[in-house]
């Protein structure tokens, strides 16, 4: 478990916004690791882990697109029913501290999956899930 | 039907007359009582003497929109406050309204003008008018209201909204004329076929719409879904509110009542006057007006004026549809609303970037206001609740100054279109003009 840095990325509600965004990660070479959309009626929000966040956001803003970043948590997870309730979600509610959203890696790590939170506060999140 | 015989059919030579004698008495009495007014003439070199008959009008200084924000609230006003007993107004560039008084004169003027208009439109006595028209500083609804009750039309003044409770009351109390914009005279025909009913079931068979631009196309659709004969009204509250013209049942031009609203048309760019059937400007001077009387306004609206007699027997001029604006003011449900009172708005709110463009559509048939604005990488945060929260902030603080609501889209930095020279700052997909 670690924290990592997120590019969110703003979107306009519209066919091939997101197209675009992927294509200038590809043509910038960075390899998503782990992508999520959370879209409204009018916008979406393209949120993404990536190697090199630097990069990344050299390459969305010299696009004209609007990132930002945030820290999020990166947690690595047995693949079985209840690891995320048990392991993560259950800790972080007894802490008293939101999850806002989560998403999947795309690939595993060895046999494990891995899931990307973001939490109103991560500071404390890391240090409730110190052990897992 | 015609509600002042002796001026509205009068022999235009003697009309001509009678406006000459009118002008000479308003631009005296604005010289000795209203100091703007003064200035503007001293300034073209003009004393009240100057000004002999109608050829000399175009030696006027005109009046715009401005010339009200300047002289805020009632520097324009040619009677002292004690005999001001009305003020109405309109929203202005800048947020502030723009206000225009009336003295008890002006007052009975304004209900003889619309008991004319309505007349005009064949309202009677025996006639009950649902006016829809909202109540309030917009000179809509009492300006009808008064005019309904000079000709001893029974009124019904239910103000705008409450769409259903609308045509209940129009079945219950079987209004037979219906007064509002010609954009709620449609949303009230949907809304009660929704209903499962008809406008075409009610008694109502005159609608007099006005307060916004509308097509030709609109009028057959009105007609169509409703029944009802609709009419044109056109008015602004600078001049005095609804009455300045109307249409007659031959729904032939809109006759200015020129004894009272002295028509001119102008090239918009040059200012200079153009002859009868020309397009251009409508500029109105108010030849009786009491309270705030005002010279050569620039209305900003464009048309063209015919003067050949109607087959109403009216011999007043008569003045086409609107086809336009000479600036980018746009109406929307009746309000009016300048591109820069938007922007005004977007500069007060941090990390929104003035690039913003304004669209307008009649959704079924509401006009919808929808402004988009760009989202700087400071107002962007990962959190849809907090996008969510600016579009709503922004929202409040648009309806704070227009008193509309609209709806907000934030939109990508750079994605809307940059301009060398004027930004194209609207985008009216409505169809309110003649084209």
């Amino acid at each position: 478990m670690m924290k990592v840095t997120q590019i969110s990325v703003f979107l306009e509600n519209r066919p091939g916004r997101l197209l675009q965004l992927l294509q200038v990660f590809a043509d910038a070479g960075v390899n998503l690791q782990a992508l999520s959309v959370a879209d409204t009626a009018d916008f979406g929000i393209a949120r993404a882990i990536v190697a090199d966040v630097d990069e990344a956001i050299a390459a969305i803003q010299d696009a004209g697109l609007t990132a930002a970043t945030t820290d999020v948590l990166r947690v690595e997870l047995p693949d079985e029913p209840g690891a995320l309730a048990n392991r993560v979600v259950q800790p972080l509610a007894d802490a008293g501290i939101n999850v806002g959203y989560v998403y999947a890696y795309s690939q595993r790590v060895g046999d494990k999956a891995v899931v990307v939170l973001k939490t109103d506060d991560v500071d404390r999140a890391v240090d409730v899930l110190r052990d897992l | 039907m015609i509600w002042d015989h002796e001026h509205e059919t009068m022999p235009r030579a003697d009309l001509e007359r009678l406006q000459a004698a009118r002008l000479r008495e308003l631009v005296a009495r604005v010289y000795s009582r209203v100091p703007f007014y003064r200035r503007a003439l001293q300034a073209r070199g003009l004393g009240p003497g100057d000004i002999r008959g109608l050829a000399d009008l175009s030696a006027l200084p005109f009046t715009v929109k401005s010339d009200f924000r300047d002289n805020y609230p009632l520097g324009l006003a040619a009677v002292p406050t004690e005999d001001i007993v009305r003020i109405h107004g309109s929203s202005g560039t800048t947020g502030r309204p723009t206000v225009v008084a009336y003295s008890a004169r002006d007052v009975d003027l304004w209900s003889e003008m619309m008991a004319r208009a309505l007349t005009a439109a064949g309202v009677t006595s025996r006639d009950i008018v649902q006016n829809a028209y909202g109540y309030g500083l917009f000179t809509g609804g009492l300006g009808l209201h008064y005019g309904a009750e000079r000709i001893g039309a029974t009124v019904i003044p239910v103000s705008g909204g409450q769409t259903r409770r609308q045509i209940m009351l129009a079945q219950d109390l079987g209004s037979t004329v219906l007064t509002c914009t010609p954009s709620y005279a449609l949303y009230v025909a949907e809304t009660a076929e929704e209903m499962g009913t008809s406008l075409r079931e009610t008694k109502l068979r005159v609608g007099i719409f006005g307060a916004e631009p509308w097509s030709e196309r609109m009028r057959q659709e009105i007609q169509a879904k409703t029944g009802l004969l609709a009419l044109d009204v056109y008015g602004l509250s600078e001049i005095i509110g609804p009455g300045v013209s109307i249409e007659c049942e031959h729904q032939a031009g809109l006759h200015i009542f020129e004894d009272h609203f002295l028509p001119e048309i102008v090239d918009p760019a040059t200012g200079d006057p153009l002859p009868y059937g020309a397009k251009g400007e409508l500029v109105v001077t108010t030849l009786t007006k009491d309270a705030m009387p005002v010279i050569r306004y620039r209305t900003g609206d464009i048309t063209s004026l015919n003067p050949e007699a109607c087959a109403c027997g009216r011999t007043m001029v008569r003045m086409d549809k609107i086809s336009g604006r000479t600036d980018d003011m746009i109406i929307v449900r009746g309000i009016n609303v300048f591109p820069s009172q938007v922007e005004a708005v977007l500069l007060q709110v941090k990390g929104v970037q003035p690039h913003y463009q304004i669209i307008v559509d009649r959704q079924k048939t509401l006009d919808d206001l929808e402004v988009w604005v760009e989202v700087s990488e400071e107002a962007f945060a990962d959190e849809v609740r907090q996008l969510e929260a600016l579009e709503a902030r922004l929202r409040h603080e648009i309806h704070e100054v227009l008193g509309i609501n609209a709806r907000v889209k934030l939109v990508e930095p750079r994605s809307i279109q940059r301009s060398e020279g004027k930004a194209k700052r609207v985008i009216d997909r409505r169809d309110v003009y003649q084209s």
